[in-house]
C-alpha cells in the first residue's frame, strides 16, 4: 500500500525541475516515451525508455548522452509547427550546456561558462600577454626577436624546469578540478545505483566513445538544415579528437625524449614528436575549421544559439594551439620564434587551464554518460 | 524543394494528388519509366504526406526471418488475420494481390531510402509481422520524398485540387488552388492518393449523426476527402459504408486532431470500462490488446457522448506503455467517480459487483490467463483482477478516428471503375481512398501502409504502362 501511495503522489506533482530547460526536457521525455518512434536512432531513446518519470539527473544523463545529430528533430511528427512542440536536439543543448556550470568546480567559478566566449577570449589574450612579459622580465626585449638555433633554443627564452613547474601545476589543478566536476556530475546521474562499473561496459564505452557511434543518426547521419544529411560532423570530430590525442602524444614523447634519452628540443622534423606533432597539429587545423562550417550549415531551429560563443572559443583555442605550433615550427629558426614560442605557450596554457571552464568538458560529460548507458543496459 | 514554376502552363504526364506514402510510391514507379510527375499536396512542407507522418510500420509477408523481423510471415497466414479482423468483409482478389505484392514491397522501399529497424518497445507482439521504419512514418517519408526528388518528381506544396474535368470516365484536367491563384493543370493520367475523408466533420455526421461531432481525428487535419467527393460527383463507383473507419479509443483530452500515436491507451484489458452512467459495457479481457485494440473506438462511439473511462487500481499503473496524460487519480473510488463526474453510487456499485465476480487464477499479461468474472454482464473473460488497492486511476476515453474506409472501387490494377462497372480510361486509386476494398471493416496494424505501399506501386507502374504504350502506338 505504501508503495501505491508513493506512486500517487509521484503521478500528481510533477516533478519539480531547477530551471525551464529541464522542465521543457521532462515535458519532451514524457511525449517521447508514449511515441518511442526514434527507438532506434541512437542511445538516448532507449534510456529513456528504461525509465517512467525524469529527475534532474536523468534528464542531465540523457542531454549528455545525445550527440546532437538532429535526426530525431527531421524524423519527428510532433516538431514545430505542431502543437506539441517536440523539439529535443535544442531543448537538450540548453540542458547539456547548463550541466557543464552546474557540475563545475570550484562552484564559484560557474558564471564563466555565462559568457564563455568572451572570458576565454580574454583571458587567453591575457595569458599570451603574460609569456611575453615573462620572457622579457627573464632576458630583455630581445627575446623576442633575437635567432635562437641548435639545442636548447627554446629553454634559453625560458628555462625547462620553469615550463615543467608551471605546466605542471595547471595539470594538476586542471586534474583535481576535472575529477570533483566527475564526481558531482556522477552522483547525479547515477543516484540509485552506485554500482561498480564493469570492465566491458567501460571498453564497450570506449569504443562507443572512439567512435562516434551515436553521432550517426541510426545510420542516416548527421542532419543538418533542410533535410539534408551528411555534414561530415562525424568525420571532423575525429578529425579533431584524434588530432589533440595526437598533440597530446608527441608533447608526453617528447617528454620522454628530454628525461629519459636526454635528447632535448627543439627536433628535427624526422624525429617522433615533431611527426606526431605535425600530423596531430594538422587534424586540429581540418578538424575545427569542418566543424564550425558544419555548425554554421546547421538547421538553426535544433541550435542553441545562445552557447554560439561557448562553442566558437573552443574550436578557435584549438584551432590555434595548432596552427601557433605549426607556424612555430616553420619559422622557428627565424628572428620571430621568440614571439611566436611566447603565443604558442600562452595559447597552449590557455586551453588548458579552461579545460573545466570551456567545452572540453562536453566530451568528459558525454563519455560518462555512455558508461552509465553501458552500464544500464548489461543489467536489462 | 522542386517547385517548377515554369511548368505551371505545362502539362504533366502524371498527376497524383496526395504525398503520402501511396502517392510517392506512385511517384517513383512512374517516374522511373521516363514520365513527368507532379505531386500535389495540400499541406505545407512540414505536414506533408497526410496519416504517413504518424505511421510507424508496414505488414509485409515475408518468408524468413530478417535482421528486424523476429520469423516469417506466410501469404496464408497473412490472409487469414485479414479474414479474422474484416470477419470476410474484402475482396478476396485484391487482398490475396496486395499480400502477394507486399513480398516485394519491403525490399523495394528499402531501396527507395527507408530504413527499418525491429519492433519498438512494447509493441514485441508485432515483431514478426510488422516492419518497423527507423524513425517512424515521417522518417520514412523523408526518405520517399527524397528519392522522388532527386528522380525529378516534382512537388507542389499547400496546392489544393479543387476541381476535376473528367469526361466519360477520362480524366482531363485539374483546378488546383496554390499560391493564392486557381490554375488548371492537365496531365495525362491522374492517381487520386489523397486519403480518407475523417477530418471532414460534416461528411462524417452525414454518415453518423451528431455524434460524430465528439470524435477525434488522430491524423492529419486535411484529410476532408475533396478528391474523393469530386469523384463520386463525376461518377465513380464507390465501395465501403461511409461509418467503417479504423477507430480506436485514445485519450479524451487529446487534441481534436493530429494527436497521432502518444494519446492511445493500452490499458483497456487490466481494468474495466465503464461509460457515462458508470456502467460496463464489453468484455475489456476478450482478446490479447493487440488483437482487439481495434474494436475499442466504435464502441466507445456507440455509449452516450461518446465517451468512456477506463478505471484500474494501482498494482496496473506501470503494466502498460505511458501516455501523453497523467490518469486521474484518487484515493477512494467515490473520489474518483467525483473527479470524473460520474454517478458515486453506481461506480461503486459497478466495482464492488466486478470485484466480487472476479474468480481466482493466476494473472499473465502476456497470455490468455485464467483470471475471469463469473456471473456478470458483460464477463470480462481475462485479467480480471480485484480493482481494490488505493490509488484508483481514471482515462476518460473517446472515438480517434485514424482512417475511414469508403472509397474509391478499383480493379487489380488500380484503376478506378466507374458506375455500370466500367472502367475509367486514365483515373487510378491508391491509399486510404481504395482501403475499403481491402478493408470491409475491421483492422490489423500496419495494414493501410501495405495497402497505400502496394497499390500506389500498382497504380503507378499501370498509369505509367498506359501512358507509354499509348505513345508507341
Amino acid at each position: 500500500m505504501k508503495v501505491y501511495i508513493a506512486l500517487y503522489s509521484k503521478i500528481n506533482q510533477p516533478t519539480e525541475h531547477t530551471s525551464p530547460a529541464l522542465t521543457e526536457a521532462d515535458r519532451l521525455m514524457t511525449i517521447c516515451n508514449s511515441c518511442r518512434y526514434c527507438e532506434g536512432l541512437c542511445a538516448v531513446y532507449p534510456a529513456m525508455e528504461m525509465r517512467r518519470t525524469f529527475l534532474d539527473g536523468d534528464l542531465n544523463y540523457l542531454a549528455n548522452l545525445c550527440h546532437d545529430c538532429g535526426a530525431c528533430f527531421i524524423d519527428c511528427q510532433f516538431a514545430p509547427p505542431h502543437e506539441f512542440n517536440v523539439n529535443v536536439p535544442k531543448t537538450f543543448a540548453t540542458v547539456r550546456s547548463d550541466t557543464y556550470q552546474t557540475y563545475t568546480w570550484p562552484s564559484f567559478l560557474a558564471p564563466f561558462f555565462e559568457r564563455n566566449g568572451l572570458f576565454i577570449g580574454v583571458f587567453s589574450a591575457f595569458s599570451v600577454a603574460i609569456f611575453i612579459i615573462i620572457f622579457v622580465a627573464l632576458k630583455d626585449m630581445s627575446a623576442l626577436w633575437s635567432v635562437q638555433t641548435g639545442p636548447n633554443a627554446f629553454y634559453r627564452l625560458m628555462p625547462h624546469n620553469l615550463m615543467v613547474i608551471i605546466f605542471g601545476s595547471v595539470s594538476v589543478y586542471v586534474l583535481l578540478a576535472i575529477g570533483m566536476s566527475i564526481r558531482k556530475f556522477w552522483r547525479d546521474i547515477d543516484k540509485n545505483n552506485k554500482q561498480i562499473i564493469k570492465s566491458d561496459n567501460l571498453w564497450r564505452s570506449i569504443k562507443d566513445a572512439s567512435t562516434l557511434r551515436y553521432l550517426d543518426g541510426g545510420g542516416s547521419s548527421c542532419y543538418s538544415g533542410d533535410n539534408t544529411n551528411n555534414d561530415n560532423r562525424r568525420l571532423y570530430h575525429h578529425f579533431t579528437f584524434y588530432g589533440f590525442i595526437l598533440c597530446f602524444i608527441s608533447t608526453s614523447v617528447a617528454t620522454f625524449y628530454h628525461y629519459s634519452l636526454n635528447i632535448v628540443a627543439p627536433y628535427e622534423w624526422y624525429d617522433l614528436p615533431v611527426l606526431i606533432g605535425t600530423i596531430g597539429g594538422i587534424g586540429l587545423i581540418v578538424g575545427p575549421i569542418g566543424l564550425l562550417k558544419s555548425k554554421l550549415n546547421r538547421d538553426l531551429e535544433t541550435q542553441d544559439k545562445t552557447r554560439f560563443g561557448m562553442d566558437l572559443a573552443f574550436l578557435v583555442m584549438l584551432f590555434l594551439t595548432s596552427f601557433t605550433g605549426l607556424i612555430l615550427m616553420f619559422l622557428r629558426s627565424s628572428p620571430a620564434m621568440g614571439l611566436l614560442l611566447a603565443i604558442h605557450l600562452g595559447v597552449v596554457f590557455s586551453l588548458f587551464i579552461t579545460i573545466p571552464y570551456s567545452k572540453f568538458m562536453h566530451g568528459i560529460y558525454r563519455f560518462l554518460a555512455l558508461v552509465r548507458y553501458a552500464q544500464e543496459r548489461s543489467k536489462l | 524543394m522542386r517547385r517548377n514554376v515554369t511548368r505551371l502552363i505545362n502539362e504533366y504526364d502524371i498527376l497524383i494528388v496526395g504525398g503520402g506514402n501511396a502517392g510517392l510510391c506512385a511517384a517513383i514507379e512512374a517516374r522511373e519509366t521516363g514520365l513527368s510527375v507532379l505531386v500535389v499536396d495540400s499541406a505545407t512542407k512540414f505536414y506533408r504526406g497526410g496519416n504517413t507522418r504518424h505511421t510507424r510500420n508496414m505488414r509485409c509477408a515475408h518468408d524468413t526471418a530478417t535482421e528486424t523481423l523476429s520469423g516469417p510471415y506466410t501469404e496464408d497466414e497473412y490472409f487469414e488475420d485479414l479474414m479474422r479482423v474484416t470477419q470476410g468483409n474484402t475482396n478476396e482478389e485484391l487482398s490475396r494481390l496486395m499480400i502477394a505484392e507486399s513480398k516485394t514491397l519491403l525490399p523495394w522501399i528499402s531501396r527507395q531510402g527507408v530504413k527499418f529497424q525491429p519492433s519498438l518497445g512494447g509493441t514485441l507482439s508485432l515483431g514478426r509481422t510488422n516492419s518497423f521504419f527507423l524513425g517512424g512514418g515521417r522518417a520514412m517519408l523523408n526518405s520517399l520524398y527524397s528519392t522522388a526528388e532527386k528522380m525529378g518528381v516534382d512537388v507542389w506544396y499547400s496546392s489544393e485540387v479543387i476541381d476535376l474535368k473528367i469526361i466519360e470516365g477520362m480524366f482531363k484536367s485539374a483546378t488546383i488552388t496554390t499560391n493564392g491563384k486557381n490554375i488548371t493543370l492537365k496531365a495525362k493520367s491522374l492517381i487520386a492518393a489523397s486519403g480518407g475523408f475523417e477530418a471532414n466533420i460534416e461528411w462524417m455526421k452525414e454518415a453518423w449523426g451528431d455524434i460524430a461531432n465528439n470524435f477525434l481525428v488522430r491524423g492529419t487535419p486535411n484529410n476532408k476527402g475533396k478528391v474523393l467527393q469530386t469523384l463520386m460527383q463525376k461518377g465513380i463507383e464507390t465501395i465501403g459504408d461511409p461509418t467503417q473507419c479504423h477507430a480506436v479509443a485514445i485519450d479524451a483530452r487529446a487534441p481534436k486532431f493530429d494527436g497521432g500515436i502518444i494519446t492511445r491507451l493500452d490499458c483497456v484489458v487490466f481494468g474495466v470500462v465503464v461509460n457515462l452512467e458508470a456502467k460496463r459495457f464489453y468484455d475489456e479481457g476478450e482478446d490479447l490488446w493487440p488483437k482487439r485494440y481495434a474494436i475499442w473506438g466504435r464502441l466507445v462511439a456507440q455509449q452516450p457522448g461518446q465517451i468512456a473511462y477506463i478505471i484500474f487500481d494501482a498494482p496496473c499503473l506501470e503494466l502498460f506503455m505511458p501516455s501523453l496524460y497523467p490518469p486521474i487519480s484518487a484515493l477512494t473510488v467515490s473520489e474518483l467517480a467525483e473527479k470524473l463526474e460520474l454517478d458515486k453510487q453506481t461506480l461503486i456499485e459497478t466495482i464492488d459487483k466486478y470485484n466480487k465476480a472476479v474468480t481466482p487464477g493466476s494473472f499473465n499479461p502476456f497470455i490468455l490467463d485464467d483470471c475471469k468474472t463469473e456471473g456478470l454482464n458483460p464477463e470480462k473473460s481475462h485479467w480480471a483482477q480485484r480493482i481494490e488497492n488505493a490509488p484508483f486511476y481514471a482515462y476518460p476515453v473517446r472515438p480517434g478516428i485514424t482512417f475511414t474506409y469508403l472509397g474509391a472501387k478499383v480493379n487489380r490494377d488500380a484503376r478506378i471503375i466507374m458506375k455500370k462497372d466500367e472502367l475509367s480510361n486514365n483515373m487510378f486509386a491508391a491509399g486510404e481512398i481504395m482501403a475499403g476494398n481491402i478493408l470491409g471493416s475491421g483492422y490489423a496494424a500496419g495494414i493501410g501502409m501495405t495497402i497505400g505501399g502496394v497499390f500506389g506501386r500498382i497504380a503507378g507502374r499501370e498509369a505509367a504502362s498506359f501512358l507509354n504504350k499509348k505513345f508507341i502506338n
